[in-house]
């Protein structure tokens, strides 16, 4: 489904992605992990497109196409999700209105049947048992005035109601108590289907007793320099990032 | 005064004067002399004088301009255009200046309403307008309007009366032979604890350049209430220039809702004295010039009373190499204490070659008095912008989406409801063509 090979991506002259590689098939769920500046947050941009990550080398193929061609919109409507870290806050914006138009641009894009109203509203209310928000969060202005949980809940309902193929959670359990952690890996292991992929970046290992993974990948210095299954998270909670650190060489010499 | 445009007006009043509504009665006839006399010795402003350092009027001082339309009568206004959701009252439609009684709606006016065309009040009983045309006029515009006007809007609600129906008072330009320039005076008056929602349309009815200029003289006595509704969609090709002027005695409240959108150049000045204790003036708006348009606003509130409070909300939204302009000046004076006035101004720029002048001007003479005022001139915000593209919004919906809700504070509040959602509507629409000429 996606294929990154040697990803070079440069942020406001600064080298961050130096060479990355990753293949991520429909059905697999692989984790991300990688100590801070590693480059983690970079991958998830310029999988959405954000304006600002020049890829300097290297391709990002998804479903045989070049994703680095099309603009972040036509990503989402190619199925492309990222949950963001930070979801922004867009005062003045309902976050129901937002999202209908949200996917009904996805769907005239794909050449599908807008939405009307009551469709919409049918669609929000099965998902909703998916990722549980309250009626307040939904008629408020987008993430405007939410908790840190309630704003990483509102990203795994978007995916939820938006069906992507390719879900990116960026750093999504931080700031998460054990509860919200909870509840949020719940809604992400209710939607992990056959014909849907996720990335899962994460600093913490924490994450993925609740989401388990199919793969791990540790990103140091903007490389992937070890992959594995789970139990390579595990090693990594023993030993800590400073033990990537030392296998870096290793894997640049290779 | 030697530029193309007062030469004309010199020419023009000689032969205009006479045909002028009222042109027989003395004072009128003196205080219209004086009016043109002190507009053909000064002339139209510089961009030197601090008042209009933002609006430059010498394209203007080259134009030439026929007073008034002869035609006005026959020109074509469709119905739908006139046609504002929860407005369906009593209306005064002026077409190039000239009253419209077939487009118009004054008859079984509720208890208590008094609204005619300024026209058949100057032919009857001009003496009652003779505060409004023998005060003096400090303005170029307000001068000639002064001397010139041949129409416009008489309205007055008697002490107690509440007006349930919200009255549409709406100015419409039409193409015809040339350039024209049409003068309307709007009288207004709210007796002791009247109450009443007005409607300002301003629209276009086809391809024209004229210029209008509207003098709005708005008198409330105690514990009147007003709420005044404009919404300003003059053709592309227009100039209007316009002043609203309020007093409000004691307990007297006005809240004023502007959008502001059409026009090639506009200028809508606001003014208001809190002459009562208690008086209470609220103005929210949004203006969002774009491609070559210059739109100002400029509010002066002058606290005179004690406990006095004035709020103004405004956003500014400029596209293409559209300029914006809002000039905010509150004047708290001596013995008005315990008065709070209130100014916020947000602007937002759509393109490199968009510009917005804010200005905010406070002076206080007195003391415990609360005060405050903010301007911002910014962007569009990457990050949102971003986030709702991710989510598969084009750009230009997301952008729209971001500014339409930039505007929204200053319009939610806007009364009766379904106006305020045909004001989102019609900015909504505004919005994506602003960029216009912006390559041109």
């Amino acid at each position: 489904m996606l294929t990154i090979d040697n990803l070079h991506v440069r942020v406001a002259g600064k080298d961050i992605l130096k060479g990355l590689t990753l293949s991520v098939k429909a059905g697999e769920t692989h984790a991300v992990m990688g100590p801070n500046g590693a480059g983690k947050s970079t991958l998830g941009y310029v999988l959405a497109g954000r304006d600002g990550y020049e890829v300097i080398a290297g391709t990002v193929t998804y479903d045989g196409i070049d994703l680095l061609a099309l603009a972040p919109e036509e990503r989402a409507a190619a199925g492309v999700f990222m949950a963001f870290q930070y979801p922004v806050e867009i005062p003045g914006v309902n976050n129901t209105y937002f999202l209908r138009a949200a996917l009904n641009a996805q769907r005239k894009r794909r050449g599908e049947q807008e939405l009307d109203s009551m469709q919409f509203l049918q669609l929000v209310r099965e998902r909703l048992k998916v990722m549980q928000l309250s009626p307040d969060l939904l008629n408020r202005a987008v993430n405007e005035g939410f908790s840190g949980g309630e704003k990483k809940r509102n990203e795994i309902f978007q995916m939820a109601v938006l069906e992507p193929r390719l879900a990116v959670l960026d750093e999504t359990d931080s700031g998460l108590d054990i509860d919200a952690l909870k509840q949020v890996a719940d809604g992400v292991n209710a939607l992990r289907a056959a014909d849907r992929a996720f990335i899962v970046v994460t600093h913490y290992q924490r994450l993925l007793d609740y989401i388990v993974p199919d793969f791990v990948h540790v990103l140091a210095d903007g490389r992937i320099v070890e992959s594995g299954d789970r139990t390579l998270a595990l090693k990594l909670e023993e030993h800590g990032y400073a033990w990537v650190a030392g296998r870096q060489p290793a894997a640049s010499a290779a | 005064m030697s530029n193309a445009f007062a030469l004309a007006v010199g020419k023009t009043a000689d032969a205009a004067l006479p045909r002028l509504p009222g042109a027989g009665v003395a004072w009128l006839g003196a205080a219209r002399h004086a009016h043109l006399a002190a507009f053909l010795r000064d002339g139209l402003p510089s961009a030197r004088g601090e008042a209009w350092k933002y609006t430059s009027l010498r394209a203007l001082e080259q134009r030439v301009f026929a007073l008034g339309d002869a035609d006005a009568a026959t020109r074509t206004v469709e119905a739908q255009m006139l046609a504002l959701p929860g407005v369906d009252g009593p209306r005064l439609v002026f077409v190039n200046g000239a009253f419209r009684a077939d487009l118009s709606c004054i008859d079984d006016l509720p208890e208590g309403l008094e609204l005619q065309p300024l026209a058949r009040v100057l032919a009857r009983d001009a003496e009652s307008l003779r505060a409004t045309f023998a005060a003096t006029a400090t303005d170029a515009f307000d001068r000639l309007n002064a001397a010139l006007a041949g129409d416009g809007v008489v309205l007055r609600v008697a002490a107690g009366a509440r007006i349930a129906v919200p009255v549409q008072l709406a100015y419409f330009g039409a193409p015809a032979a040339g350039d024209l320039a049409w003068h309307d005076r709007a009288v207004i008056e709210l007796g002791d604890g009247a109450e009443l929602t007005l409607v300002e349309q301003h629209g276009d009815a086809g391809p024209h350049a004229h210029l209008g200029t509207l003098v709005s003289d708005i008198r409330l006595q105690r514990g009147a209430r007003l709420h005044w509704d404009v919404l300003q969609e003059a053709g592309p090709g227009a100039t209007l220039i316009r002043r609203s002027a309020f007093r409000l005695a004691a307990d007297a409240a006005v809240t004023l809702h502007a959008l502001e959108l059409g026009g090639a150049l506009t200028r809508h000045a606001i003014t208001a004295e809190l002459e009562g204790a208690r008086a209470r003036f609220v103005t929210r708006g949004v203006f969002a010039p774009g491609g070559r348009q210059h739109l100002e606003t400029r509010l002066d509130i002058r606290h005179l009373a004690r406990d006095t409070a004035s709020d103004a909300l405004w956003r500014g939204v400029a596209d293409g190499r559209g300029r914006g302009v809002l000039h905010g000046a509150i004047t708290i004076e001596a013995g008005a204490d315990g008065a709070a006035a209130q100014l916020g101004n947000k602007n937002l720029l759509l393109s490199e070659q968009a510009e917005i002048d804010t200005q905010p001007v406070l002076e206080i003479h007195a003391d415990e008095v609360k005060a405050s005022h903010g301007a911002t001139v910014g962007q569009l915000d990457e990050r949102a912008l971003f986030y709702l593209r991710s989510r598969g919004l084009p750009l230009e919906q997301a952008r729209a989406l971001l500014t339409s809700a930039f505007c929204r504070a200053a319009l939610d509040r806007l009364d009766p409801v379904p106006l305020r959602e045909h004001f989102a509507v019609r900015l909504a629409r505004h919005l994506p063509r602003l960029a216009g000429d912006s390559e041109a």
